[in-house]
């Protein structure tokens, strides 16, 4: 066969390689927006686009705590009370619950005691919460029943679970209405051992008869199944009727309340215990930590968390109201348009797994997503700063409709002593003065800046702005590291700094025991480039009194474990508040929570008689005067002995795109999804507006790439012809 | 070479076993039970009963490798180490400390991992290969020179760099291919683009100054003058003559590392939200789950030693003088 005719021949695999090629190059640019990472059948729906950067590990309401995994449940299961979703400061209100429920002061004997009964007279608390009837939970394989009325999949064979795969592989699925024993249920699963839940061994103390429970669980040879659990005694909850149950707990503490607004108390079926624990289910990620039973606007239609996450509108969600009342300016800014409207408003969720910022950034900007924060690296594009400071969005931000919301966050971030420390430590002066020098020192305002892109606050005590307790202006200031200058705190100076050196026996930072500088430890954790710039800028913050400063770098585990030892001195930690209330916050600092000495979350050790007396009555107390001068005082008592040499409380920065709608930040909610309404056809033409493809630069490259190879064929050709000698 | 094999075959067990230990050793030295048992139920009101019951519940309360309290063969078999690794022997990863089954993530993610890796691979080596013949084919001019000077640029230059150059150039500016994601089917395709296009680039700088210096060596060698002293043309002497004579350099590096191909690629499944075995390694072991780890590791050993074996079959093929026994 001659050459030239063997190459231009046709192979058989030819028509099939350019068929699919051309399917693949139709695949890519048949769309108009050919850098959508989404389907185009969802351009249009009534779709929010999110993101998830870490998978879930639990989404059983008993064990999951952590915001990623809160961001899916929170919308699936219900307690029985939420947030209110526009009034600030943050209050409960009702979700199942006809009521939020008050706690009735009950003696040894479990009598009731007239409301002004003091609180060390107070042996226990009921709560008896009455659930609204005709609640349902979604659809699902676990209700299903056959014509004799059993349950259809609760005796699975081996010949059935050879034909399942996943969930839908059931054919069938049913719901039923939801009852107070759902509640009672859950409350019995926080002590179940093979629920790991978080909250078991902080709720034991409180609910009567949880403990008991736990032991029992715990010391059966052959522990009990969760479907056992209804069979189980919990003294300190009881069903009273259909839609009623009650709670007991020890004593007095009113902030129990807030709990009932996270999912550690949400309804679980038994009925989903029972049927996620026949054998065989587990080993195919068939269970109820992947596959939730709730009552709430959506179900967890696709669980895959190595790539996506799809919430669906529950049909069997009952029509709850969008609220009718919220704060000064609500209406204004539109929040109240849709006030008594049935949501939700939204028919799905997609959440995508992300890993890295720069993707989730650049999307957002494209409209591939509804809703981001701001990191680091792009935060330059977004803000411009005031002449006073102020931020606002840069003009290339808000030529593209993106609104700026920013709050407060209910958080603290702090860098601690020890007190347990022979140096930094103790309820002696020298110490006290040692302290006060490094908290003037820190310059936590140039810090901000620097390291947070001013995205904080400066700590003045350990109250969060938003929470009762916390004073803004001169009544907050920290008298012992700034002055009330011209309307506004000014850090003391550095040299002030120094006379209390020296008052503390520490003349220039020179330790009278060595004649050297005084060494002080930092404990740390953090590592990579932006943690090193930090602890230098530490260093040198400490270096202005003449104390040296040694960084300790240790992974995490030996960092927490020194913490937990009380072997660090000096170290960052934070706090997220679990709910709004003071106590939340200043039980950070009550003696019996010391962390070294009793496991509790006071990592700073401190103990002071008469900062527990305090807080032991303010824990108990409403919200109102007698309450705000205890708070006060205490915080007096925190900005004296400063066990938090310094810190800030982070603010958040969450922006939004135009098609969103019914958008407010709210630090205590995570069932927030319900209440936003958008736009899909304002975002689809925004979408093909911004990211019409550009086909010019490829076809440039392609020419370039093709003239570079013509001179080197040109010059091949020439050497071929090109005699051998 | 039956022989051959079952001999790699049982040497691959005690590497195994080797490999096994140490991992099991180096993760427990730096992470106590009570360590993962505190990351995986967080901080907040944490009690040692709590850790007490998840560790009995994971299998982590019982001695790490040995069993004083036990008799017998007990002492060894009731230890975290048995109980936990040498299932591995049996292809049974167990389950995540989270509960989900591991083999069963380790299918659905070998898949993204395999849809980046291989056509990199496969692109790269036939681009790496074209280039480097032509810039052997000139030698000593100035394409060489400029072509070796290129590929020391594109060498000197991050991973890091191309992966968000290309998001940058192809999804930001020209709006071509979306900058991460992955899907299934052909929707693939527009996911896969950037990253295997990065993947390629990334490599062709080593890649072709590695392959012309193989070429140009052949290229020296008696056979290829005597070849061309016969008239054969420069094209075919390069492509039937020293192409095939480079092969054993050429395969060693490169069928070695076609199983390991599975495990997938940290920076890039990363930032192109490839959900492969790369992340998924790296996820493991930032949140301290053991369970994943030790089957990462043991499942890369293996395939390691897999490649090793292919390997050594590719020479038998390229070269007729290579015999295994």
């Amino acid at each position: 066969m001659p050459r030239n005719q063997h190459t231009t021949t046709t192979r058989p695999g030819t028509g099939k390689f350019l068929l699919l090629a051309l399917l693949l190059i139709g695949a890519l640019w048949g769309c108009e927006t050919p850098n959508n990472p989404y389907p185009a059948k969802l351009d249009d729906r009534n779709i929010r686009f999110t993101s998830f950067s870490e998978r879930p590990k639990h989404l059983d309401p008993a064990s999951a705590y952590v915001a990623n995994e809160m961001d899916i449940i929170a919308q699936i299961y219900e307690p029985p009370l939420q947030y209110h979703y526009l009034k600030r400061p943050y209050q409960l209100t009702t979700l199942t619950a006809e009521a939020v429920p008050q706690p009735v002061a009950l003696d040894q004997n479990l009598n009731p005691l007239p409301a002004s009964t003091p609180v060390e007279n107070i042996a226990y608390s009921r709560y008896r919460i009455t659930i609204k009837p005709g609640i349902r939970f979604q659809p699902h394989p676990a209700f299903a029943r056959d014509e004799t009325g059993a349950y259809r999949y609760h005796q699975l064979t081996a010949q059935t679970l050879e034909e399942i795969r996943n969930l839908d592989d059931f054919g069938a699925s049913d719901s039923r209405e939801l009852t107070a024993a759902d509640y009672v249920h859950q409350i019995k699963r926080l002590a179940h051992p093979g629920i790991h839940s978080p909250l078991y061994g902080f709720m034991r103390e409180f609910i009567v008869g949880l403990g008991d429970l736990g032991d029992t669980l715990r010391a059966s040879p052959e522990t009990p199944t969760l479907g056992e659990l209804p069979g189980m005694t919990l003294s300190g909850v009881k069903i009273i009727d259909r839609y009623t149950y009650e709670i007991t707990i020890h004593g007095s503490y009113p902030q129990f309340v807030y709990w009932l607004a996270m999912p550690f108390f949400a309804p679980v079926p038994v009925e989903a215990d029972m049927f996620y624990s026949q054998p065989g289910l587990k080993e195919k990620n068939i269970t109820l930590d992947w596959h939730p039973i709730g009552t709430g606007p959506y179900l967890l239609a696709v669980n895959d968390p190595n790539r996506r996450m799809l919430l669906k509108r529950n049909p069997e969600f009952r029509s709850e109201p969008y609220p009718d009342q919220g704060e000064p300016g609500d209406r204004a800014s539109g929040l109240l348009e849709d006030a008594g409207k049935p949501m939700p408003f939204v028919d799905e969720v997609l959440f995508t797994l992300e890993k890295e910022s720069i993707p989730i950034w650049n999307k957002f900007l494209q409209g591939y997503y509804d809703i981001s924060g701001i990191s680091s690296d792009s935060f330059d594009q977004v803000i411009d700063f005031g002449p006073a400071g102020d931020i606002t969005l840069s003009q290339e931000i808000r030529d593209k409709g993106i609104r700026l919301q920013s709050t407060i966050a209910p958080s603290t971030v702090y860098i601690g002593f020890n007190m347990l420390d022979p140096v930094v430590g103790g309820d002696n002066q020298r110490a006290r003065l040692l302290r006060h020098a490094i908290g003037i020192v820190i310059d936590q305002e140039e810090s901000i800046a620097i390291f947070r892109n001013g995205r904080g606050i400066v700590m003045q005590g350990p109250l969060p702005p938003g929470l009762f307790g916390y004073r803004d202006g001169e009544a907050g200031l920290n008298p012992y590291l700034y002055d009330w200058v011209d309307g506004k705190p000014r850090r003391k100076s550095v040299e002030e700094a120094g006379h209390l050196m020296s008052e503390a026996g520490y003349p220039e930072g020179i330790d009278p025991a060595t004649g050297e500088p005084l060494l002080l430890y930092f404990d740390t954790s953090a590592s990579g480039p932006q943690a090193k710039a930090y602890l230098d800028w530490l260093r040198k913050q400490l270096r202005k009194i003449g104390v040296q400063l040694v960084i300790r770098s240790t992974d995490f585990n030996r960092f927490q474990d020194k913490v937990r030892k009380g072997k660090a001195q000096m170290f960052q930690w934070g706090w997220n508040a679990d709910y709004p209330d003071p106590e939340n916050f200043l039980f950070l600092f009550y003696g019996p929570n010391s962390r070294a000495l009793h496991g509790g979350e006071n990592t700073n050790n401190y103990q002071n008689p008469e900062f527990d007396a305090l807080f032991e009555q303010m824990r108990n107390m409403p919200n109102g005067l007698q309450r705000q001068a205890l708070i006060d005082q205490m915080v007096g008592y925190l900005q004296r002995d400063l066990p938090w040499a310094s810190g800030f409380h982070p603010k958040d920065l969450v922006l939004y795109h135009g098609w969103n709608y019914n958008t407010k930040t709210h630090s205590m909610a995570n069932n927030t999804v319900k209440y936003q309404r958008i736009d899909p056809e304002l975002r689809l033409t925004q979408r093909r507006a911004w990211n019409q493809p550009k086909w010019w630069p490829v076809v440039l490259i392609l020419g370039a790439l093709l003239a570079s190879i013509i001179p080197a064929f040109l010059a091949y050709r020439r050497r071929q012809s090109s005699p051998a000698l | 070479m039956t022989r051959y094999f079952i001999r790699r075959l049982l040497y691959a067990v005690p590497i195994l076993i080797g490999v096994n230990l140490i991992t099991f050793t180096l993760f427990f030295v730096v992470n106590t039970p009570d360590d993962m048992a505190r990351m995986h139920l967080g901080q907040k009101y944490l009690t040692e009963e709590a850790i007490a019951d998840w560790k009995k519940a994971h299998g982590y309360h019982l001695p790490l490798l040995y069993a004083p309290t036990e008799k017998g063969s007990a002492r060894f078999s009731q230890t975290i180490f048995a109980q936990h690794s040498l299932q591995l022997f049996r292809l049974d990863f167990g389950r995540a400390d989270d509960g989900r089954d591991i083999s069963q993530d380790i299918r659905q993610r070998m898949g993204p991992s395999l849809a980046i890796a291989l056509p990199s691979l496969l692109v790269g080596l036939l681009t790496n290969i074209t280039i480097a013949l032509m810039v052997a084919f000139f030698r000593g001019t100035y394409i060489d020179y400029w072509s070796v000077f290129a590929a020391v640029v594109l060498m000197s230059i991050s991973g890091l760099f191309y992966i968000i150059g290309g998001q940058w150039l192809f999804s930001k500016l020209l709006h071509l291919t979306p900058i991460s994601g992955f899907d299934g089917g052909l929707n693939a395709f527009k996911f896969l683009l950037v990253p295997v296009l990065v993947g390629v680039i990334s490599g062709l700088g080593s890649g072709v100054r590695w392959y012309r210096t193989l070429f140009l060596e052949e290229i020296g060698r008696d056979y290829v003058r005597t070849a061309r002293a016969k008239g054969i043309s420069e094209a075919r002497v390069m492509f039937r003559h020293v192409l095939r004579n480079a092969m054993i350099p050429i395969l060693t590096g490169v069928v070695v590392v076609i199983p390991v191909l599975f495990m997938g690629s940290l920076l890039t499944e990363s930032f192109f939200a490839i959900p492969g075995l790369g992340s998924y390694t790296i996820d493991a072991i930032n949140s301290q789950d053991f369970a994943i780890v030790r089957a990462m590791v043991f499942l890369g050993s293996l395939l390691y030693i897999l490649g090793l074996i292919l390997t050594d079959l590719s020479y038998t093929l390229v070269d007729p003088r290579v015999r295994l026994r």
